[in-house]
């Protein structure tokens, strides 16, 4: 049932009766798919995509990059917890290459996250160096296109 | 100058499109829902771009040989051969200006005015016009919902006579999504055998077929000799606009087409023939994906469709759903004209296909599933209205 995870992953909001008559099987077996992945925490939720820009609240992003020394026995897990408890942190991968975690962080202002990286990040046990670049424009987001350039050019021909 | 008696009388006499009117006026509405495209909503995939792209930038802007470049028609009899287990070799393959050119030249090929030429309907509408250019006869043959759009033996024998020079097969069927299945071939090429009608089967649709894959009315024994097939890129590939096409068939055939394309087009463009080239050696998987994306919509929207009361078969093939109005009690046209008004949602109305349409509307699904539910919702709303 890959096919039903690949379906919610590109629109949650599909009901069951769509999602039953596009995988060719019945909206109870769809529900009861679900509910058991829901169970087994392969669908950790289902979240919009949203073009803040276009409402008047107005959000500053930036990704963040971070060295780490590695803790005897738990590695880059302990630090990587403490940093994902930070409500602003909407991401948080540990990486191959140059530094360890990359994370994403949202904030009002661009204060709120200096003040994050100066006061919250900077300072944590483990963290030797941090990198922060601020996220100018969103393109696309979770394979949603979040500029607005589509147009349905094509003529109509029987 | 006095224009309109100075046109053929061929031209003069060829129907305008009715549709092409109430499309334009659907353009100038705000806020319409279309579903009227016959074309893949996909982008032509990138690799296929960048082939186009790069041959752009190697200078290779001159003309191909007439039947196109050597290396695509190697392509297509490969491609043909490892997809539909058709074996053809170079000499019986054309590169065409789209799937169009190869319907034109093929009826040109074969077609003397008084010849009458079957053409099973509803379908294309290039059919008929291009037989009555060529001075010929297009005798429709009625294919109807209860018999899943499929041409029968029955219906075939009863419209052929002794004029008749030519069938147009053509499966996947647009409008109506019907497809022949390997056991509905033998007893059409039985009816065929033991005459001299020649063949055009428009194939152009074969890669949009599910449940089964797509099986050529060239497998039976005694039709490969008589029939011709045209082809093309644009819906496989999602590759309309670039114009490309390919014929196939007996080497006379394909010699005498050749000959007519090297008068009218001299050959297809060049650019989207180095495309091509790339589409077909490594694009299979990309060509399955977009049909398993045109299969679940397929699947979504029949069943929209019969749950707001629109009876509509479940089409084998294409991207069109045919379902019928006659239970508004509505022509066609008026249907979709008053859709459109009241609800701002834009179908094509069956009778655009042939006088056999009447009482079903074409409706595209080459538009994405979001624009597919909120299409049949307004369409809801209007059926409540009536």
């Amino acid at each position: 049932m890959n096919d039903l995870l690949m379906l919610l992953e590109k629109n949650a909001r599909y009901t069951d009766d769509q999602l039953a008559a596009m995988l060719g099987v019945t909206p109870g077996e769809v529900h009861r798919q679900i509910t058991e992945y829901e169970a087994q925490g392969v669908i950790k939720g289902y979240a919009g995509i949203i073009d803040w820009d276009k409402t008047d609240k107005h959000t500053v992003s930036a990704r963040i990059e971070v060295k780490v020394t590695p803790k005897k026995d738990r590695g880059f897990e302990e630090l990587a917890e403490a940093i994902s408890q930070h409500e602003e942190v909407q991401s948080l991968y540990l990486m191959s290459g140059g530094y360890d975690l990359a994370l994403t962080i949202v904030g009002q202002t661009f204060q709120d996250i200096a003040f994050f990286v100066a006061y919250r990040l900077a300072p944590m046990d483990g963290v030797q160096s941090t990198a922060t670049h601020f996220i100018l424009r969103k393109y696309k987001e979770k394979g949603t296109l979040v500029i607005d350039c589509h147009k349905d050019e094509r003529g109509v021909m029987l | 100058m006095d224009y309109q008696n100075g046109f053929s009388r061929i031209a003069a006499a060829l129907k305008p499109s009715g549709i092409r009117r109430f499309f334009n006026v659907a353009n100038e509405m705000e806020n319409v829902i279309s579903l009227g495209v016959g074309e893949p909503d996909f982008k032509t995939p990138w690799c296929i771009r960048k082939a186009g792209i790069d041959s752009l930038d190697k200078g290779r802007t001159w003309y191909t040989a007439n039947a196109g470049l050597e290396a695509l028609r190697q392509e297509i009899t490969f491609y043909l051969k490892r997809r539909f287990d058709m074996e053809y070799t170079l000499p019986e393959t054309i590169v065409t200006v789209g799937g169009s050119e190869g319907i034109d030249l093929c009826v040109r090929a074969f077609v003397n005015p008084g010849d009458e030429v079957l053409v099973p309907e509803p379908s294309f509408v290039a059919y008929a016009a291009i037989v009555q250019l060529a001075g010929g006869t297009a005798v429709p043959i009625v294919t109807k919902a209860e018999d899943e759009f499929r041409l029968t033996a029955g219906a075939l024998r009863a419209a052929i006579t002794p004029k008749t020079k030519l069938l147009v097969f053509p499966f996947p069927n647009n409008p109506t999504g019907g497809v022949m299945r390997r056991e509905h071939l033998e007893e059409i090429a039985a009816v065929l055998r033991d005459t001299n009608i020649y063949v055009l089967a428009d194939e152009i649709y074969a890669e949009l077929t599910y449940g089964g894959r797509h099986v050529s009315l060239t497998s039976q024994p005694g039709m490969r000799e008589r029939t011709v097939v045209v082809s093309g890129f644009s819906k496989a590939y999602a590759m309309t606009g670039w114009r490309l096409g390919y014929a196939v068939g007996p080497q006379p055939v394909i010699d005498m087409m050749n000959k007519i394309h090297q008068y009218a087009l001299m050959c297809a463009p060049t650019t989207s023939q180095y495309a091509a080239i790339e589409a077909m050696r490594s694009c299979d998987e990309q060509v399955e994906k977009m049909a398993r994306e045109y299969n679940r919509r397929r699947l979504l929207l029949v069943d929209l469709l019969n749950k707001i009361g629109l009876r509509c078969f479940t089409p084998g093939g294409a991207f069109y759903a045919f379902p019928s109005i006659q239970s508004t009690g509505l022509t066609s046209l008026e249907f979709c004209e008053k859709l459109l008004h009241s609800k701002r949602v834009a179908v094509v109305p069956g009778d655009a296909f042939g006088d056999s349409g009447e009482g079903y509307v074409r409706i595209s699904y080459s538009y994405s599933v979001e624009h597919l539910v909120e299409a049949v919702e307004r369409i809801e709303a209007f059926l409540k209205e009536l």
